[in-house]
């Protein structure tokens, strides 16, 4: 018995004593970027593939903080990041015009679906117009998850029902408050209709029946870009790491990867890369 | 139930297999939370002791704030800890946000209660005549303290559990201090909440298993120590 207490009891000191100075602490700071982006970079893996090979190429290291797009610029005005990856035009046009955000480039695209169940109770399938899809989604009362976060993906929602001249409400109308894949399960389960990206809904088909609804409009566009933080939002800005970052996002190499991400796991790929791009082109 | 099976499988092969970035997620959470525990403890165990002992004006106010402290919602403390730690915070300036620093930080502001609230009961539940007797015997204070606080140990070993318990498993603070952060700040509890949105299920289920593999550990190893028998 006391053999047993003995073990544990320097089972326990030892673990102690060998925590506290083996915790990692931050690197030097001008050395760190902030990224500030959005949950689908993460959540298609894109980013645990780009991010080594920045820090490799040059030396930095770089802290992603992957929230809702909203989050993400906010922070960023606020100068608590250093570079962002966000997809909501409307609103980083409003940043770079207050002069919180600076050189926005694109950087890549793909798009949104509105996926649905295959009973399909407003009849959009196969809808050209997504406005109009919309209209009929709220005519019929059809159950629509929003995600309700402030993301990108939200923005666009609430672009696309002004223009429909709705104002979507309970309780047809669902607020997840919740990230895409967990948004696409609340939508499963309640047979209902969502917006998602397309990346995203690539790495849940397995889990998720909802068919593809209405693609291919040109308002379904998911347009990404970066835009480096003006140094003067907060006194830590590290503008020289931002700046290295967006240039890394835009280079041949960089795009070249992004072109060929996916293929290997879904047979297609998430994002198309367009440096170089304007938004008059889209 | 597919899912489940398969989490398990894979669980297993994690652990076994040596998958080097769940060992790290699991390391680090060790750390990190090993490391609260234990600011924790050298907080919360004067505090606990001190409370229990004394007598003063608005005592019964401090104790209402400490056991109200020991259901402090993780997210609350996640919040405030986040804003504290900006570039523009009045703490910006130690730069350890999105740091392990800064979720062992966070967690020792959730543990500390948890261990004053436990260590003024278990201090409390020792007799007062004990405690006159010492000082009868010649002790001074400081060494009533001490004697006061060493036939506590046992259920003060109740705290330490308690207290790790919490924040090994607490997940809103970790993610908005640490910021989920690959291979830096990347914990079983992040990981878990990333890899659902993810729809890795199973690499999900794997990681909550872990977790409780090693909180039921953990909490053997101080139980065997708490349950022995006096030699």
């Amino acid at each position: 018995m006391s053999t047993t207490t003995n073990i544990a009891r320097r089972a326990v000191l030892i673990a102690f004593l060998l925590l506290l100075p083996s915790v990692v602490w931050g690197q030097s700071p001008s050395r760190t970027v902030i990224l500030s982006t959005t949950t689908s970079t993460q959540d298609s893996g894109l980013l645990d593939v780009l991010v080594p090979l920045f820090e490799k190429t040059t030396g930095y290291t770089v802290k992603t903080i992957s929230v809702g797009t909203g989050q993400a610029l906010a922070l960023a005005a606020r100068g608590e990041a250093d570079v962002t990856l966000c997809h909501a035009p409307a609103l980083e046009k409003k940043y770079l015009s207050e002069g919180k955000m600076q050189d926005r480039r694109l950087v890549m695209y793909n798009d949104f679906v509105i996926v649905g169940p295959e009973a399909d109770p407003a009849k959009i399938r196969g809808d050209r117009s997504v406005v109009d899809a919309m209209k009929k989604i709220a005519a019929a009362e059809a159950r629509f998850v929003s995600r309700g976060d402030k993301s990108g993906t939200h923005i666009l929602e609430g672009t696309l029902w002004t223009q429909a001249d709705v104002t979507p409400a309970a309780p047809w109308y669902i607020e997840s408050g919740q990230g895409m894949g967990a948004t696409l399960s609340i939508a499963n389960d309640r047979q209902a209709y969502t917006l998602s990206d397309r990346a995203t809904l690539l790495a849940l088909s397995k889990r998720v029946d909802l068919k593809a609804m209405v693609e291919g409009d040109k308002l379904l566009l998911n347009i990404y870009s970066v835009m480096e933080v003006n140094p003067a939002n907060g006194p830590k800005v590290n503008a020289a790491g931002g700046k290295a970052f967006a240039a890394f996002m835009l280079a041949p190499e960089t795009q070249a990867v992004i072109k060929s991400f996916g293929v290997d796991k879904y047979g297609q790929p998430l994002f198309v890369p367009i440096a170089g791009k304007k938004d008059e082109d889209f | 139930m597919d899912v489940l099976l398969e989490g398990v499988r894979q669980a297993l092969g994690l652990l076994l297999g040596g998958d080097r970035e769940i060992l790290g997620v699991l390391w680090l959470s060790l750390q990190v939370s090993g490391a609260a525990t234990l600011i924790a403890l050298l907080l919360g165990i004067p505090a606990g002791a001190v409370l229990a002992l004394t007598q003063f004006p608005g005592r019964t106010l401090v104790v209402s704030a400490v056991n109200t402290g020991m259901g402090l919602p993780p997210v609350v403390v996640g919040l405030f800890v986040t804003i504290l730690l900006w570039r523009s915070g009045p703490l910006g300036g130690w730069e350890i946000l999105y740091t392990p620093a800064a979720i062992i930080l966070a967690q020792a502001v959730i543990a500390a209660p948890i261990v004053t609230g436990i260590t003024l009961a278990a201090v409390q539940n020792v007799p007062a005549k004990f405690r006159l007797q010492l000082i009868a015997l010649g002790a001074s204070r400081l060494q009533m303290v001490w004697v006061t606080l060493r036939e506590a140990r046992l259920p003060m070993l109740a705290a330490v559990m308690a207290g790790f318990g919490g924040v090994i498993s607490e997940i809103g603070a970790s993610l908005m201090v640490g910021g989920n952060i690959k291979g830096q700040t990347r914990t079983l509890t992040t990981a878990m909440v990333l890899e659902t949105g993810k729809g890795n299920f199973e690499i999900a289920i794997a990681l909550s298993i872990l977790l409780l593999v090693l909180v039921f550990g953990i909490n053997w190893a101080l139980t065997v120590i708490q349950q022995r028998r006096p030699a």
